[in-house]
């Protein structure tokens, strides 16, 4: 069975560390912090300008001044701080932060990753997408394996415009957990159920599949 | 001391000397942190032909969006715009010009404009549609590409409280672009929830010096939320 939402984010969060400081990017990257295992502290870093990041906020506490890079009203954790976009991007592109978790549209066998434009539709932005790509250390890409109509997002060069060359090492799709290197794909592990056919059906790009590719566990 | 009184009565006085074609750096991220007094008056001001530089572009009829309304902006630099209907209307008829710049990108070049520094490299956007006629360089075996950095005539910031001296302190996530925005305006105009007197605010704790600060002027803030999220 291909995993679910919170699946994913349960498989990310296993490449969580004590004492990591994280990114974590709109969508399923955000659910990774509803999974970090219990007797490890990471904390969470959002690019608007806030290291710290603790869980939503009741009715009581919301505080329009205090968001996340998502625009959602947020808390604070113990040991938090506050500092520009300038400081933050500092952190970031100073290779600061141990974990940055997004989504992607696209990612091809030589790391390239394309997360922020369909031509044609509306160009939204990139955010700071990717100057988190360009400088971080450790990133995971989550997405599907798939698209909706069932093509692949696993490619052997993107089609989209990328957000970045040459910089995505790990992915965790529905299917599968899957590393890049020396322009290939290699297939490490798969969701439990799903079939190492069903992965090479599903990856259009160069795949390394070991002879034992064991499931993920949880 | 009077020569270091930054304090401004109104909004036209705040505005003094704004014209149309003006380049404008708005401090803010999404709605939290943006001069919204300010930016209304600019509305009621009429003046057009502005370029627009700010991480985001406001909502329909608030925000940076109100000055879409009357056609104000012909130029946005911006990182993200993804949540106004007549921002997307205007880009596809062509009517407003948009330059996306990674948010990181966009920081860097209001805090090197304002510091004096005219471009710098940066690793963001190597390899992507954003490098297209950049020139690309080679730093510690890694690709950057050269980006200019932005003033304006003006610059547009909120912040929680200031002194009569013109001394800012933001508050929470809502300081995001203001302390790099204030640095690049040739005049800078700090709307504030509270005004003290100079030599209240510790300065320990002050993020922006005066010197950077031409105008001050105390707003009232709706302080609208765009994702009010709750604790399920």
């Amino acid at each position: 069975m291909a995993l679910t939402r919170e699946q994913l984010a349960q498989r990310v969060a296993q490449e969580l560390r004590d004492g990591f400081y994280v990114n974590l990017g709109i969508g399923i990257p955000t659910l990774v912090a509803n999974y970090v295992p219990k007797g490890m502290d990471v904390m969470l870093q959002s690019e608007n300008g806030l290291l710290g990041m603790g869980e939503f906020p009741t009715e009581e506490t919301v505080d329009p001044d205090l968001i996340n890079a998502g625009k959602q009203t947020v808390t604070t954790v113990t040991g938090a701080s506050y500092f520009s976009s300038a400081d933050s991007f500092a952190m970031i592109r100073g290779g600061n932060v141990d974990l940055t978790v997004l989504g992607a549209f696209e990612v091809d066998q030589s790391g390239n990753i394309a997360s922020w434009m369909i031509p044609g539709k509306l160009i939204k932005g990139m955010g700071g997408a990717m100057d988190l790509v360009a400088s971080a250390q450790n990133i995971v890409v989550t997405m599907t394996h798939a698209n909706k109509k069932g093509e692949s997002k696993l490619l052997k060069e993107c089609t989209l415009p990328l957000t970045g060359a040459g910089c995505i090492k790990k992915i965790v799709s529905d299917l599968a957990y899957i590393e890049i290197h020396d322009g290939k794909f290699h297939l490490v592990e798969r969701a439990p159920g799903v079939s190492v056919e069903e992965i090479i059906s599903k990856t259009a790009g160069e795949l390394v599949v070991p002879d034992n590719v064991p499931e993920m566990r949880f | 001391m009077s020569g270091f009184n930054k304090v401004v009565a109104n909004y036209d006085e705040a505005l003094d000397g704004l014209t149309n074609d003006m380049t404008l750096i708005v401090g803010g991220f999404g709605l939290c942190g943006i001069p919204e007094g300010l930016i209304a008056k600019i509305k009621d001001l009429g003046v057009h032909g502005l370029t627009c530089v700010s991480n985001n572009a406001g909502v329909d009829g608030f925000g940076l969006g109100l000055l879409l309304e009357d056609k104000q902006i012909r130029k946005m630099i911006a990182s993200y715009v993804g949540e106004n209907a007549l921002f997307e209307q205007q880009l596809l008829s062509g009517e407003l010009e948009v330059e996306l710049t990674p948010q990181g990108t966009l920081a860097e070049k209001m805090r090197a404009g304002g510091a004096g520094i005219p471009a710098f490299f940066t690793p963001a956007g190597y390899g992507t549609p954003i490098a297209e006629g950049k020139e690309a360089r080679e730093f510690n075996g890694k690709m950057h590409i050269l980006e200019e950095s932005i003033t304006g005539e003006f610059a547009l910031v909120k912040a929680w409280k200031a002194d009569t001296m013109g001394n800012l302190v933001y508050r929470k996530t809502a300081m995001n672009f203001n302390p790099m925005a204030a640095t690049a305006g040739k005049i800078t105009i700090a709307e504030v929830e509270e005004i003290v007197e100079a030599g209240e605010l510790d300065p320990n704790h002050i993020h922006t010096p005066g010197i950077y600060v031409n105008r001050v002027i105390k707003g009232t803030f709706e302080k609208r939320i765009e994702q009010l999220t709750l604790k399920k």
